[in-house]
């Protein structure tokens, strides 16, 4: 039995960045959590994704070494290496988050907490221990979310050959075959990852393209890239007759017109998380949800309860590590009585990192018109840019979407290699109310990829340059 | 690339100004920070300079014209551009139709930003009006209470934080970004504010400019007060009785009321102990609020287009500090006891004269009231605390030698005088007023019906 001033409940990316804010901000901070911290970010999501795709990007690029001077021996791959460095890499990373509690003097409590009243928890160990914490000033609800798998369609995860991210993250060698199903960020990634290391990949997507929620010029270059990499791209598909056996997983996809049964070793669900709204007391603490499950939180982050607050993937989407910290900063400063900019979920980026990567904020394309705005559109193809050139990696483009009237940036798409380093630029730029001539007035060192978002800026003004 | 010259805010409450001379002609050269030309604002001739550098094409305001803060004065740009299109919408502030495309007016957006680009003149204005506003009160209405904490005094446009859509924005419509409160990092203006303030109706500047934009009391509640659209007679009145004698056609009420009963009432309260002792001056306060709650009519704020009549009776009192006058207000001085009444004037008057008073004490008022009365002054008239519809001037009360019933007598009076709006309140609006509080004072018993 313990008194902090605030308990998160959840060590993820809201949470822990919201604990280490809260506790910058004087106010004694506690966070509950089962697993290690860091939660799915850390520890099964962004991290150790990145660091497969790291292994799948070398592979790739061992293919075209040899044109580039530097000519390989024999090139092996091994999954179950690069497995392991991910997992290093992912164990590191939550050690540094507990370091960072450590040296802002936050405990971390560990098991699964129930609250018992808007202002305390009953935390269960491992061990099968309850104690009772109570939050002088807030408890903040930041336990994420998780895959939930397809049940309505026969894909039930077992784990073995229906399974989620956290089984893939850590097979021991890549499947002969695999079925992804949902071509969002996750999907496409493992798509990006298993087709570099040698699986049969087909890539399912249930909308008319991959990445649905990215512009559809950014769609259309990644399922080119990915398509002239032999993997299967399956859109406006529809799966049925799933059949799943001890080895291997059997269905009928219905895609373009046509019908085709698919065989694989592995099923990976990649598409459909739910919020971890269970078992934590939100019903008896009279919680309210939204239409979607997710807790209903105002711009403050307070939920219908007064002194408990919800941050992170389970007070809903957009479901990004990036939105929930930022959630997790503004929660501290409203707990600690400081003045918090209100986020402004317009500006939230998205980015994926297969390969080419894709990055975006703001509206698309089609949500201009939808929306009935006059707009135009720069766009500027990494093959007219000296630096891409240079390293051989001339896929994709900068695509900037302006007011037509003022040049408010409306949204900025990006395909291409390190397009998720290079979209930051135009976010900088969206949040601030740059327009495009404020981005083309910032001289841009050259040769650089960032070339090409000022390009982008001055297509958009007609008055382009390089192409 | 060209730059537009527009007629700029040159004090914090300039509206328009009028270009008294050009000091370029159209073919000059001209540097930015350059005087380009003289302009007479509501306070004193400025100058007005170039924000680009290129040659003056075009001199679109005629010298001894006026125009207002945001229209287009001239263009700056290379010998040989074409100007036309930033040509059009000449003389009012830059209409929404007549946008030029975005490249054409980069220079403008630029400049706002420059701070080393401000003139001398605009530092000026600043200097002057960092004041807080609630130093400044003098006669003039209160100050009205900002929504939310002002993050910063008004500044010159180059040191105004703001994004450079908004300033676009606000360029294109003519807002002056002085006007507007910003809500993003520290105040800064985003397009929103913009957006907000636009929507709020024309320029209205915020430092001050009461006279022609009346401010209505802060706090507005529910049912505190209902609008009436003017009617025809009242808005035929308004206009024959403000070109008559200026922008509040005052007329002058005064009535002598006889103290005697007050006088009584006073000395029987002192003799139950000195807690007990009030003033002439609480007396005829409260009564004034008391008169107020049954005569809406008097109660009551010009709005320009409407009067608005107030259910609260919110009493200012002009009070004399060092720093010269203000009016703290007795909030609901109808519903309150003489007794709470006496120590809350007193209270706020020290206060005042401390310059203590936090802004919702000397903001709202419905009603106010001046009383020279200790300074022997037998009767004055003041200036009504606009957009209020009245003031009541107070004058010394004595014992004076009157007929009563054929008889001369010694009795004590004291001389109201009321300012009246006509625009609101008629002649005989007020005698009946007035009525309804001589019977209020010389029978005091009446205050605690």
């Amino acid at each position: 039995m313990a008194t902090f001033d605030v308990i998160f409940l959840g060590g993820g990316p809201a949470g822990y960045v919201g604990a280490i804010r809260a506790a910058q901000l004087g106010l004694n901070t506690a966070v509950v959590e089962r697993e290690g911290l860091g939660g799915t970010c850390v520890l099964w999501g962004c991290i150790p994704a990145k660091a497969l795709l790291e292994s799948a990007s070398y592979a790739e690029k061992m293919k075209k070494a040899a044109d580039f001077g530097v000519t390989p021996g024999e090139v092996k791959l091994d999954f179950g290496v690069a497995m392991k460095r991910s997992r290093a890499v992912s164990t590191q990373n939550s050690k540094g988050v507990e370091f960072l509690f450590k040296k802002n003097k936050i405990t971390w409590i560990k098991g699964t907490a129930r609250l018992t009243s808007a202002t305390s928890v009953a935390v269960k160990s491992m061990d099968g221990k309850e104690e009772k914490h109570d939050a002088k000033k807030a408890v903040v609800i930041s336990t994420g979310s998780r895959v939930k798998g397809l049940a309505q369609i026969g894909l039930e995860l077992n784990k073995k050959t229906v399974i989620s991210s956290d089984e893939a993250l850590i097979l021991e060698k890549a499947p002969k075959s695999i079925v992804i199903v949902g071509a969002g960020a996750v999907g496409c990634e493992f798509a990006d990852v298993f087709a570099a290391f040698g699986s049969q990949v087909t890539l399912i997507e249930v909308m008319p393209g991959i990445l649905p929620v990215e512009d559809s010029d950014c769609s259309k270059e990644v399922e080119r890239a990915f398509k002239k990499r032999k993997i299967d791209v399956l859109t406006s598909a529809k799966i049925s007759n799933v059949k799943v056996a001890k080895d291997s997983v059997s269905m009928s996809v219905e895609a373009g017109g046509e019908k085709k049964e698919i065989k694989a070793d592995i099923v990976l669900v990649a598409a459909g998380r739910a919020p971890n709204i269970e078992e934590i007391g939100l019903k008896e603490q009279g919680v309210r949800l939204t239409d979607r499950g997710f807790i209903k939180i105002n711009e403050r982050m307070e939920t219908s309860v007064k002194g408990l607050y919800a941050i992170g993937d389970v007070a809903g989407p957009p479901m990004l590590a990036h939105k929930g910290e930022r959630e997790g900063a503004i929660v501290a400063e409203v707990i600690a009585g400081h003045h918090a900019q209100v986020l402004d979920y317009t500006n939230v980026p998205g980015a994926t990192y297969c390969h080419p990567e894709v990055a975006s904020v703001g509206l698309t394309e089609q949500q201009c018109k939808d929306k009935k705005i006059d707009y135009k559109v720069g766009k500027f193809p990494f093959s007219a840019n000296g630096r891409a050139r240079t390293s051989g990696e001339t896929e994709g483009f900068v695509k900037i979407i302006r007011g037509a009237k003022y040049g408010e940036i409306l949204g900025a798409h990006i395909v291409g290699a390190h397009a998720t380093e290079l979209i930051h630029e135009l976010v900088v730029a969206r949040t601030n109310e740059y327009t495009v001539e404020e981005v083309d007035l910032a001289i841009h060192a050259h040769p650089t990829l960032s070339e090409a978002v000022a390009e982008a800026s001055l297509d958009s003004l007609g008055k382009m340059i390089h192409a | 690339m060209a730059t537009k010259v527009f007629m700029e805010a040159l004090s914090p409450t300039m509206e328009e100004g009028r270009l008294v001379k050009w000091l370029k002609n159209e073919g000059d050269a001209v540097k930015s920070g350059e005087t380009l030309a003289e302009v007479e604002t509501d306070k004193a001739i400025m100058e007005l300079v170039a924000r680009g550098d290129g040659v003056l094409r075009k001199r679109l305001i005629a010298e001894g014209e006026t125009a207002p803060v945001g229209a287009l004065a001239g263009v700056i740009a290379a010998a040989d551009e074409n100007i036309d299109a930033l040509v059009a919408g000449a003389g009012t502030p830059a209409p929404a139709a007549a946008a030029p495309a975005p490249e054409k007016v980069v220079a403008n957006a630029q400049e706002t930003a420059g701070a080393s680009s401000v003139p001398k003149s605009v530092e000026e204005s600043q200097g002057e009006s960092s004041t807080p506003p609630q130093d400044k009160v003098v006669g003039g209405p209160p100050a009205p209470a900002p929504s939310g904490a002002p993050q910063t005094a008004p500044a010159a446009q180059g040191d105004i934080r703001s994004s450079p859509l908004a300033r676009r924005l606000a360029s294109e419509r003519g807002l002056d970004l002085h006007a507007v409160q910003g809500s993003g990092p520290n105040g800064r203006i985003i397009k929103r504010d913009i957006e907000a303030a636009a929507a709020a109706g024309p320029a209205a500047p915020k430092a001050a400019g009461a006279a022609s934009a009346p401010s209505a009391p802060a706090i507005p509640r529910d049912g505190d007060f209902h609008d009436e659209p003017l009617t025809n007679i009242r808005k035929i009145i308004a206009k024959r009785l403000g070109e008559s004698i200026g922008p509040i056609p005052t007329f002058y009420l005064t009535a002598e009321l006889d103290l005697s009963r007050v006088m009584e009432m006073r000395g029987a309260m002192k003799e139950l102990g000195d807690e007990f002792k009030v003033s002439v001056n609480d007396v005829l306060l409260k009564a004034i609020a008391v008169a107020l709650s049954q005569h809406p009519e008097v109660n009551a704020h010009w709005l320009g287009d409407k009067i608005r009549y107030h259910n609260r009776v919110h009493l200012g009192m002009a009070v004399a500090t060092d720093d010269g006058l203000i009016v703290p207000v007795i909030w609901d001085a109808d519903k309150k006891r003489m007794s709470e009444i006496s120590r809350e004037s007193k209270e706020l008057a020290k206060r005042a004269r401390e310059r203590k008073l936090r802004p919702e004490e000397f903001t709202g008022s419905t009603f106010s009231v001046s009383n020279l009365g200790m300074f022997g002054i037998d009767q004055f008239t003041a200036i009504i605390n606009p957009p209020e519809a009245a003031i009541i001037a107070i004058g010394t009360s004595e014992d004076k030698l009157v007929v009563v019933n054929g008889e001369a007598v010694v009795r004590n009076r004291v001389r109201l005088t009321m300012s009246c709006d006509h625009r609101i309140i008629d002649g005989a609006v007020g005698a009946k007023f007035l009525q309804t509080l001589r019977r209020l004072v010389e029978n005091p018993l009446m205050l605690v019906y």
